[in-house]
């Protein structure tokens, strides 16, 4: 009981980092603009907060990790809203200079450990047999991503700013032509993501591994990219996705604790297998795919020209 | 108000003034850089772009570097020209140099000069496998071409790390994790004693010759890049789109494979969890850079084994972590793609005009659930 307990709580663990990512490039592709930069938004903004953590808590951690993921997706708002470049190509640039930045600025804490833990606990459920254990003895990030799913979710789908960006996305012409400012919606949703990935980043650094290694996100940022698509773009999914793939990453932990006769290298193999299985699966029906897809997606919007 | 007004034409001079400009840029930033840390900017500067010019032995080094970068970013130019984004070139790399291992391996005294083709061969198989299995997604089940080869870039790195930890250890290696050092009937011929250039670098300068003719001189090669310009024109053509995506990521995943033999079969001549060196990713800041043309290409493959090559004197001379490499990198690709902004379009100055006023249009909210 105690071993289902142990992981279902690192599913949450896992999860978490997937669904900040995933619900910040959620709203940035709702807004038309797919950012592939998410990889190294999470690299820059793990050893920004690692680098505040250490020495100031996981508070200002976590904001530093949100404002380093927004000022680089700032960057790549402006080349890709303002300059119109391709969108593919400058989330490239972002990931492949976010992975080199975060390496050369990390040498500096890699021998650095974060202050003793805190455990958290919520009084009264933590002491549930079985459930306490797992579901109520996180750190705070993992219930504000669940708070952030519902909040996201009323947004794109019960207010006026959120029917505005859904706009944006299928329709940026329309939206234009409406009066909206398109290009300002669309950087402010880019940097809304960006820091939605930077908590990603940070919670990484901060929670889940605890210290900096280089290179440490480990292709979770373009997991969490695929995660969008599998969830059809809708907040609530990615939730459930985010904790359906943090489970298949610490089924390789339990699998080898269990000591099941795999080399360890299969098992790290999982998460990404199972990101290229589900794309597979979730694709194969390209009517569904595209009724689903925000229809600007991926393509400039430059008014006058 | 500085404004973009988009031009008639593209303009040929930008096109190459662009990664000028880019690099003039990069290399601003890194003066800032080198300055911020208490380096020696005029020193910095030396350690990247004179030193790997220096000598012979500098300048035999710089091809060793530049040529896997060549071989692989020819590749990417083609796909990235038909419009096909195959970001998962270290994947194939790396198949590419596990399965001219697995050839060398098999190599004994008695063994021919001739196996080395066999090597290669078997390194252009590995990573064309790799590459059509993101075309056989594509293509049968529309998965996502840059996620599915991105992740089988993890997946290939783990497949080294079982087999130089498991199999293939080397059994009289102390328990490293590597590969027996491959015979030396399996390494390319060197082209000078003393030098470790060899004549890879005549394969990828063949590579070049042939990537320019298939692209500008070939009928199939035309229809590859009217699909990646204007799918539409290319489909009433009746361009077959699914052809495109095949010979797209079968021919960059060889040339990638390729590169990978090369390097087993060169420099470094046994198999190790080193061998994934970003040289993947980094070709494809070299394809953008070399404007996605294969003379273009030789020149960024230069510049991008002098990144290298000055970040590892960087380390040595300077104290500097060798990851300032990526640095630059990636700042170089994020200012060519803003200085190419300039090809299109022209900046103005305008006075700012009166916003017109808002008036709300939309008065009732749909509501969708």
């Amino acid at each position: 009981m105690d071993s289902i307990a142990l992981l279902l709580a690192a599913t949450l663990n896992a999860g978490t980092v997937l669904a900040f990512a995933a619900l910040g490039l959620l709203i940035n592709e709702r807004s038309g603009i797919v950012n592939l930069g998410a990889e190294g938004m999470m690299l820059v903004a793990a050893i920004a907060g690692f680098a505040v953590g250490v020495h100031h808590g996981d508070v200002m951690g976590f904001a530093a990790g949100a404002l380093a993921g927004a000022v680089m997706a700032a960057a790549f708002g402006v080349l890709v809203i303002y300059l119109n470049t391709n969108q593919y190509a400058s989330g490239l640039a972002l990931s492949l200079f976010g992975s080199g930045f975060s390496a050369f600025v990390g040498i500096a804490f890699t021998q650095e450990k974060l202050p003793e833990r805190m455990h958290f606990s919520i009084p009264g459920l933590a002491d549930i047999p079985l459930i306490g254990p797992a579901l109520f003895r996180h750190h705070p990030m993992v219930y504000i991503a669940v708070v952030l799913t519902v909040a996201l979710a009323w947004f794109l789908y019960r207010s006026r700013a959120g029917l505005v960006l859904r706009a944006v996305g299928e329709s940026p012409e329309s939206a234009h032509a409406l009066g909206y400012p398109v290009r300002r919606i669309r950087m402010l949703a880019v940097v809304v993501g960006g820091a939605l990935c930077g908590l990603s980043g940070a919670y990484i650094s901060l929670v889940y591994t605890p210290l900096w290694v280089e290179g440490m996100v480990a292709g979770k940022g373009w997991i969490a990219l695929a995660l969008t698509t599998f969830a059809t773009w809708r907040p609530a999914r990615v939730l459930l996705g985010a904790y359906l793939f943090g489970g298949v990453t610490m089924l390789q932990f339990h699998l080898q604790g269990e000591g099941v006769q795999i080399p360890s290298q299969f098992l790290t193999m999982l998460p990404y297998v199972a990101t290229i299985v589900v794309l597979v699966l979730i694709s194969r029906n390209k009517s569904f795919i595209r009724i689903n897809m925000p229809a600007s997606i991926g393509k400039p919007f430059f008014p006058g020209s | 108000m500085l404004k973009l007004e988009s031009r008639p034409e593209q303009s040929r001079l930008m096109s190459i003034g662009s990664p000028l400009l880019a690099l003039l840029i990069t290399v601003v930033v890194g003066v800032i850089l080198f300055a911020l840390l208490g380096k020696d900017p005029v020193r910095g500067l030396y350690v990247f772009f004179v030193e790997p010019l220096k000598s012979v032995y500098a300048l035999t080094e710089l091809a060793v570097k530049a040529t896997p970068l060549l071989l692989i970013a020819l590749g990417l130019a083609l796909c990235f020209r038909s419009n096909v984004w195959n970001i998962g070139a270290e994947g194939q790399y790396v198949l590419g140099a596990i399965f001219a291992s697995g050839v060398a391996m098999n190599a004994d005294k008695s063994t021919g000069g001739w196996i080395v083709i066999l090597v290669l061969a078997a390194a252009v198989v590995g990573g064309m496998l790799w590459a059509a299995i993101v075309a056989l997604l594509r293509d049968r089940f529309n998965a996502n071409e840059i996620l599915v080869s991105l992740m089988l870039v993890y997946v290939a790195d783990q497949l080294l790390s079982y087999l130089v930890y498991g199999p293939w250890k080397d059994p009289a290696g102390y328990n490293f994790p590597q590969t027996i050092t491959f015979l030396k009937s399996t390494q390319m011929p060197r082209l000078f004693t003393g030098f470790r250039v060899n004549g890879g670098v005549i394969i990828a300068l063949l590579a070049v010759a042939a990537f320019w003719v298939l692209l500008f001189r070939t009928y199939a090669g035309f229809q590859l890049q009217v699909g990646g310009l204007a799918p539409a024109a290319a489909r009433y053509a009746g361009f077959s789109s699914r052809r495109a995506l095949w010979t797209a990521l079968l021919l960059s995943g060889a040339m990638a494979g390729l590169a990978g033999g090369l390097e087993i079969a060169g420099p470094l001549g046994q198999l190790t969890p080193y061998v994934p060196a970003g040289y993947g990713f980094a070709a494809i800041i070299v394809a953008y850079v070399g404007r996605l043309h294969p003379v273009g290409i030789v020149f960024s493959s230069i510049l991008m084994s002098m990144f290298y090559i000055g970040g590892e004197l960087a380390q040595s001379r300077l104290g500097l972590p060798k990851a300032l490499t990526g640095v630059f990198q990636g700042l170089l690709l994020f200012a060519l793609l803003a200085c190419d902004t300039l090809i299109y379009y022209r900046i103005r100055w305008k006075a700012a005009r009166a916003p017109a006023a808002k008036t709300p249009v939309i008065s009732t909210e749909k509501k969708v659930a």
